[in-house]
């Protein structure tokens, strides 16, 4: 009888204990090389600014989220996130609105995805970043922008991977659908859009990273709140202890927000995994 | 071409039959796939439909179902030209009849939520349960209401997706090698399984197979297409035919499957049927097709119209007359 390896080899099979064990290497590995290399730093120049110690971004934390701002009285870490939250939930809904509805009927009536597809694929390949400064042209520097810029961004590759996903549904389903009195409407919206729900959420979810890119770096040029925002205004002051516990504040929001998607998607549509394999 | 409601039409001769095929052709470009189709099928047929791979068994389907429309001819339903897929021609298709995000239930009860809006889906389930789960008594499934189709078996899947197109009451169900992803126990379960469910529900089943012996077993008719037949055009590779139907026998009624392979009868159809529709080197004449079904006709087409069936050639292999 064959040992099963527990980490190395094809044949590996870590228990689940195990592999938390093994997931958790690579974070305290990089924590433990940058306390080491904090410690050596601060040993030499005391005043050293790049690479703050925990004290110093714990004081900076408190200083940003637990007490009010001098001049707007604001906890200002809390209202960055608010402003960014929102403007990434409402570019992000926009966006997946409309890819889904793009990408639904295209699939489905052959006559739209011959006017709009063509479009759609050289819209795609805009680079969104490169209109930005004709989106604050057009739109102001207001909150407008932002979303546009997050909905823009990310609707073409919502679009076109619900497309995708209809393609894959066979044709025999929406001919069934029409053999038990499905109208050419019902097909496309009572049939294959609830099949489709939990591909949009998938969708939006790996759109999330790109849409926060959009997010901060609209925030980086034009904005008087926002996470992006604050990043780059303390940057003017090498204030590497507000930079750092930021970028991990956004990078935990991501985490989660990709989270709860992917149980919402199992707990709303619990046969989307098993189905079709 | 579609008739108008209301009008007044001059009888066809088709309008007798539940589904009447005359002169239908399909060809994709320059290549002919179906040619001549004349057929015509009464209410309470089991009619299966044969032929080798490749001879447009599923084109023809398709015709009939309405995915695909012919390049020529008629296609009606009780005398109605059918068009696009529509309630009156169930299907059953070999696979993916099911919606994979609806549960059994809901998958059975499609048909009557979707002849109502949307916002009333969930009354329309409470009104119909009682019938949905007669339904899935009689298909064996009532344990299962609850279960999406991937935690089912290939064979309850097609048990449920009969009821679900059943449950509509099409004037006729199609069937595209329904049993053709079954394992070979499963299969002839579910063969036997149709049969009483065509005897309960008085249906006409149009059932498609590539299994010779499934074909002589479930019909009461077999029609064979094929390819492999000749004219006067001669032989040469230029000369593209579609298939047509080269052999229409009526059936009687046999006790069991295995009885298909013993019975000499059988056997010597299934033997002709062999040689005169699987057969790439054997191209039977146009006017020697075997059409020995009291049904089977021919319209007036080049390769046929001064040659009548020939009379000598109308002998039945198998007495005539259903399964009653």
């Amino acid at each position: 009888m064959a040992r099963v390896p527990r980490i190395w080899g094809l044949h590996a099979a870590p228990s689940r204990s195990l592999a938390i064990a093994l997931g958790l290497i690579l974070f305290l590995l990089v924590i433990a090389v940058y306390l080491v290399a904090v410690q050596h730093l601060h040993a030499e120049n005391p005043s050293y600014k790049i690479l703050p110690t925990p004290a110093q971004m714990a004081a900076a934390i408190e200083r940003m989220a637990f007490t009010p701002d001098r001049r707007s009285g604001d906890y200002l870490l809390w209202a960055d996130t608010l402003a960014s939250l929102g403007r990434i939930a409402a570019g992000v809904s926009l966006a997946a609105v409309i890819g889904l509805l793009l990408g639904l009927n295209m699939g489905v009536f052959p006559g739209l995805r011959a006017i709009l597809g063509p479009g759609l694929n050289f819209f795609a390949m805009i680079p969104p970043l490169a209109v930005l400064p004709i989106l604050f042209i057009i739109a102001g520097i207001d909150e407008a922008a932002k979303i546009a810029l997050i909905c823009i961004g990310i609707f073409p590759i919502i679009a076109r991977d619900i497309l995708l996903a209809v393609d894959q549904i066979p044709r025999q389903q929406m001919t069934k659908a029409l053999t038990l009195g499905a109208s050419q409407f019902a097909v496309a919206y009572r049939i294959l859009l609830p099949q489709i729900m939990p591909r949009l959420i998938d969708s939006v979810r790996l759109a999330l990273g790109a849409a926060w890119l959009f997010l901060i770096a609209a925030e980086a040029i034009a904005a008087t709140e926002g996470l992006g925002y604050r990043i780059f205004l303390v940057r003017r002051y090498l204030a590497m202890d507000v930079i750092i516990p930021y970028v991990l504040w956004i990078t935990l929001l991501g985490f989660t927000a990709e989270w709860l998607l992917t149980r919402l998607n199992r707990w709303l549509y619990p046969w989307y995994a098993q189905a079709g394999r | 071409m579609v008739r108008a409601s209301g009008a007044v039409s001059p009888q066809r001769p088709g309008d007798d039959y539940r589904l009447h095929l005359a002169d239908v052709h399909k060809g994709y470009d320059e290549r002919p796939v179906l040619e001549c189709i004349d057929l015509a099928v009464r209410a309470g047929e089991i009619c299966t439909l044969v032929g080798p791979s490749g001879s447009g068994k599923s084109t023809l389907l398709r015709l009939i179902l309405g995915e695909e429309q012919p390049t020529r001819g008629r296609v009606s339903v009780d005398g109605q030209e059918v068009g696009f897929p529509s309630p009156e021609r169930g299907i059953v298709f070999q696979r993916y009849s099911l919606y994979p995000h609806l549960r059994v239930l809901e998958n059975l009860l499609l048909g009557r939520v979707l002849a109502e809006p949307w916002w009333r889906r969930h009354r329309v389930m409470r009104e119909h349960h009682d019938e949905a789960m007669d339904y899935l008594e009689r298909v064996r499934m009532a344990d299962h209401a609850g279960k999406f189709p991937h935690q089912l078996s290939g064979g309850m899947q097609q048990r449920v997706a009969i009821a679900q197109s059943m449950i509509l009451r099409p004037r006729i169900l199609l069937m595209d090698e329904p049993f053709g992803a079954l394992d070979p126990d499963t299969r002839e379960d579910l063969q036997l399984f149709l049969l009483e469910l065509w005897e309960s529900w008085h249906m006409t089943l149009f059932f498609v197979t590539h299994d010779l012996e499934e074909a002589l077993f479930m019909g009461t008719r077999i029609l064979v297409l094929s390819q492999y037949w000749t004219d006067d055009r001669g032989d040469h590779h230029e000369i593209r035919r579609g298939a047509r139907l080269v052999a229409d026998h009526a059936l009687t009624p046999v006790a069991n499957a295995a009885q298909v392979k013993g019975d000499p009868r059988f056997r010597e159809l299934m033997e002709s049927i062999r040689r005169l529709g699987f057969d790439p080197g054997h191209l039977q004449r146009v006017d020697a097709f075997n059409l020995a079904h009291p049904d089977a006709f021919a319209t007036g087409n080049q390769a046929t119209a001064d040659q009548p069936l020939a009379d000598a050639s109308r002998t039945q292999v198998v007495d005539s007359g259903g399964r009653s």
